[in-house]
């Protein structure tokens, strides 16, 4: 099928809308404004490396990192779950996992806030049994529940589909050979899993490094994220060359991440990411 | 080869609707960007049946938000709804149209307490649409002490049940006019001092959020926020509990005025629309609706009086000599935005 | 048997999270009051209200209308574009695919700011057409994934056979290839049209002249406090989705076919 002409138009599209925009994005990052002049500099960079602006950086890598690891362990035996149900249960769950993510998630999150706020509707559950009551809201735990309740899809769809194309032969071999549960598991099935894991780690972790929605609305201002500093300096301070700066590092960390992803996942061929769907 | 055709066909026809969508041209227009739930939107519908221009009304949270979106150049509009600091900032980049005073015999109704103010000395470019203070809301079911300086939000009695504003020129300004400075501030050791202060102040702090603050004060989450008196109006309302106070070292009180920017498309629309708005029956309309304060004296006199003598919306003038309007920090910004990074960064 | 119990304890509470604030959020479209914590008596006068809410509606409009549009154009260029890197060489398809993957990669705030500096660079005033152009931006990509592993499948041959039968190559790619690639090309439609409507970080920033889309209103409104009318109308959203979603998938499962293909 010699039909390669058929992309060329798209090859201009992402030259104007792919690769332009970045260039522009790294040409900000580079320069300083000085006066009326614009030149090339590092600074932006060496901004960055203040410590202040690490602790953040940080903060907001370890917070996706709680998030992932918690989409993790509640996801795996979910997607374990839903790998062993029969064709019409596998196909409802299925929807039912995918279904809150039709709702805005504004709106998603927001909502969290009526349940987790000090009068809200846990503390009036928990205060019928003389608990509480607790501060929830706008503390790192609400956060990162807010992170893992919006992202926790992204974990369970790629080892789902990992897990469901198995060969189940194997694991029938392993346990003819006199393997327990666990041993199957721990020898067969999660190292085969480990391809849709780490696209799973991805999908979660990169989101969440990035967000600057959840922590606003969760965290009730109390924390700046990476996200939260780079909204800050497009809209408030009006530093367009730090704030470019501070988005080539956040593309930077993501682009690591997926290398980690590609490695783990040589004969996919870059499904990784297409596969999930 | 054919379906590629197609589809480049129908593409063309989508793009040539939308297009043609978008310029509906005949129709005068005015383009309106104004704060969110900053307008009783009767009055909208009033402005285009008496006038036949038709109005596309877009909203803004913040002046920071909506300086970008000008800035960018992107957007035409025809009228804005700045706070002062803003229109200086914005004066000094040149990006607002001189006012035609004959397109705006009603301009006249405004107070000359809200004149000539430093960010545009002879209004020659703005005309004020509500003015307000900055205060403490608080619950005095909660707060046993006197609110009556900025102390109190220093409390540790109320430890996790002060909300601050997620705004960094008004919190860090607090802290400045608690430690006897200036809210505008531009001292680099001032700032560092206010930056301690502040830090010692977080571990109080439930939240520092913007407007959602008003529900907060309702039901009841938390003792004191720090809001506009407009707000506050709204809060007491609906919480019969609620009382506000400006402190006595003095607070920030802010106009918000109408502008034409330059890269207004209707000028003339613009002017009609600021002159509506001056009208005294429809400033009347919209202080009643949104509940700050109206600097324009037939709409004041029309007011019902315990709303003219409420202390919360139309404080003594003793009140407000000690409060300062907020000026453009200029570059100074940077400092500003210092403070608020390390500020969050632990 | 035990394993049965927790299997279903443990999805229970699953799916008692990921369903709690959504209840929390369609029951409080009920609520008589404003309030977002307290309950104070069932009423639908948000249901009425939000016909009449200008601000609403138009964002709803905006809404509907770019994730319509965004999705179809975004899933014609983007399959096409698919067969067309298809048949690249093995470097430029590398190439032409990495380019392809920065939006998806990237996060939305840096994707977004990029757009609106390109968009201010060439002077394009930003509202509608700005809008769809990003939407269409970052759609293309999912579709072209959604599509590719469906070509890769294909069998060279039933296209060269049906060259050889005399059709031309449009006809052989429309009555041929299409048919076989087209569970991809729904994936993807889907995809983009979920994705746009749901979009609010691209969008916030590449916008402007009166067009806000219901992401954007809603943000704006979580600062100044979320009206119930939000609650009822994205309520009623949500039902006709539930809805769509149980008919598309009862027709699947009657025909075996499309739905074994199209579930991984």
């Amino acid at each position: 099928m010699k039909k390669k002409w058929l992309s060329y138009p798209y090859m201009i599209w992402m030259a104007i809308f792919i690769v332009v925009p970045m260039a522009l994005v790294l040409y900000y990052a580079f320069t300083v404004r000085d006066g009326e002049a614009v030149r090339f500099s590092l600074a932006n960079f060496q901004k960055f490396c203040q410590p202040v602006y690490l602790k953040v950086a940080l903060r907001s890598i370890m917070l996706a990192f709680y998030c992932t690891i918690g989409c993790f362990l509640l996801g795996y035996p979910l997607a374990m779950i839903l790998a062993s149900k029969e064709y019409v249960q596998k196909r409802m769950l299925l929807l039912l996992l995918i279904l809150p993510m039709w709702m805005n998630i504004l709106l998603r999150t927001y909502a969290w806030m009526t349940l987790l706020e000090k009068n809200g509707l846990i503390n009036t559950f928990l205060g019928n049994f003389g608990l509480g009551p607790y501060q929830f809201l706008y503390t790192d735990i609400a956060v990162v529940l807010g992170m893992i309740y919006n992202f926790l899809p992204f974990m369970v769809l790629p080892i789902y589909s990992v897990l469901v194309k198995m060969d189940h032969s194997l694991i029938e071999a392993a346990e003819d050979l006199g393997a327990g549960r666990l041993t199957v598991f721990r020898k067969v099935t999660f190292p085969l899993s480990i391809p849709g894991v780490m696209s799973g780690v991805v999908m979660v972790f990169m989101p969440a490094v990035s967000t600057f929605i959840i922590s606003r609305l969760l965290g009730g201002g109390q924390f700046s994220l990476i996200g939260n500093l780079i909204e800050q300096q497009f809209l408030w301070v009006g530093d367009w060359h730090f704030g470019s700066a501070l988005s080539i590092v956040m593309m930077i960390l993501i682009l690591i991440s997926t290398a980690i992803l590609n490695h783990y996942d040589k004969d996919h061929d870059n499904e990784g990411v297409g596969g999930l769907w | 080869m054919k379906k590629s055709l197609w589809g480049l066909a129908f593409m063309g026809l989508l793009f040539c609707g939308m297009l043609t969508g978008c310029g509906d041209s005949d129709q005068p227009m005015v383009y309106v960007y104004n704060w969110g739930d900053y307008i009783d939107e009767d009055v909208i519908d009033m402005f285009e049946e008496e006038t036949g221009i038709k109005v596309r009304y877009e909203m803004y949270d913040t002046n920071e938000d909506m300086y970008v979106k000008v800035k960018a150049g992107g957007n035409a509009y025809d009228v804005l709804i700045p706070s002062d600091y803003m229109i200086e900032k914005m004066l000094k980049e040149d990006m607002l149209l001189e006012l035609n005073y004959d397109n705006i015999p009603n301009a006249s109704q405004t107070d000359p307490k809200f004149l000539n103010q430093p960010y545009d000395p002879d209004n020659k470019y703005s005309i004020p649409y509500m003015w307000c203070t900055l205060g403490i809301i608080y619950d005095a079911n909660m707060v046993t002490d006197p609110v009556d300086t900025w102390e109190v939000l220093w409390n540790e009695k109320y430890a996790k049940e002060i909300i601050m504003l997620d705004s960094p020129r008004d919190t860090i300004g607090i802290a400045l006019k608690a430690l006897g400075y200036s809210m505008n501030s531009i001292n680099p050791a001032e700032l560092e001092a206010a930056k301690v202060k502040l830090q010692e102040q977080r571990p109080l702090v439930l939240a520092y959020l913007v407007d959602q603050s008003k529900e907060k004060m309702i039901s009841g989450e938390a003792a004191m926020a720090i809001t506009w008196s407009g707000d506050a109006i709204t809060m007491m309302e609906q919480n019969e509990n609620l009382r506000y106070s400006v402190p006595k070292q003095g607070s920030n009180y802010s106009i918000d005025a109408m502008v034409i920017p330059k890269t207004a498309q209707n000028k003339e629309n613009a002017e009609a629309f600021i002159n509506f708005m001056c009208r005294p029956d429809i400033a009347l309309k919209n202080t009643e609706y949104i509940r700050y304060s109206t600097p324009n004296m037939g709409a004041f006199e029309l007011l019902p009086d315990e709303i003219k003598n409420d202390g919360a919306g139309y404080p003594e003038d003793s009140v407000i000599e000690e409060c300062e309007v907020y000026l453009d920090p200029g570059e100074a910004i940077a400092l500003y935005d210092q403070v608020w990074t390390e500020l969050f960064a632990d | 048997m035990v394993k049965r119990f927790f299997e279903r304890i443990y999805l229970l509470i699953i799916f008692a999270f990921l369903y709690a604030p959504i209840i929390v959020l369609m029951a409080f479209s009920f609520n008589e009051s404003k309030s977002r914590s307290m309950w104070t008596g069932f009423s639908l006068k948000w249901y009425e209200k939000v016909f009449q809410n200008s601000e609403i509606m138009s964002a709803l409009y905006y809404t509907i209308l770019i994730a319509i549009l965004s999705a179809v154009i975004a899933t014609i260029i983007g399959t096409i574009s698919a067969i067309g890197i298809q048949s690249l060489g093995k470097w430029s398809k590398k190439a032409v695919l990495d380019i392809n993957y920065l939006p998806v990669l990237n996060p939305d705030i840096v994707t977004g700011v990029s757009l609106m500096i390109l968009f201010i660079f060439v002077n394009m005033r930003l509202g509608f057409l700005t809008l769809l152009l990003s939407h269409i931006v970052f759609n293309i990509p999912y579709v072209i994934i959604s599509v590719l592993p469906k070509l890769r499948q294909l069998d060279k041959n039933v296209y060269e056979a049906a060259l050889d039968l005399g059709a031309t190559p449009a006809y052989a790619i429309r009555r041929v290839v299409l048919p076989q690639i087209m569970p991809g090309v729904i994936t993807g439609l889907l995809l983009a049209f979920t994705l746009s409507l749901d979009d609010f970080v691209i969008s916030f920033f590449t916008t402007g002249s009166g067009v806000t889309n219901l992401s954007i209103t809603i943000y704006s409104m979580t600062r100044r406090g979320v009206s119930p009318e939000i609650n009822a109308i994205s309520t009623l959203m949500f039902a006709v989705v539930l809805v769509l979603l149980v008919v598309i998938n009862g027709r699947m499962s009657q025909d075996k076919n499309v739905s074994h293909q199209d579930i991984k």
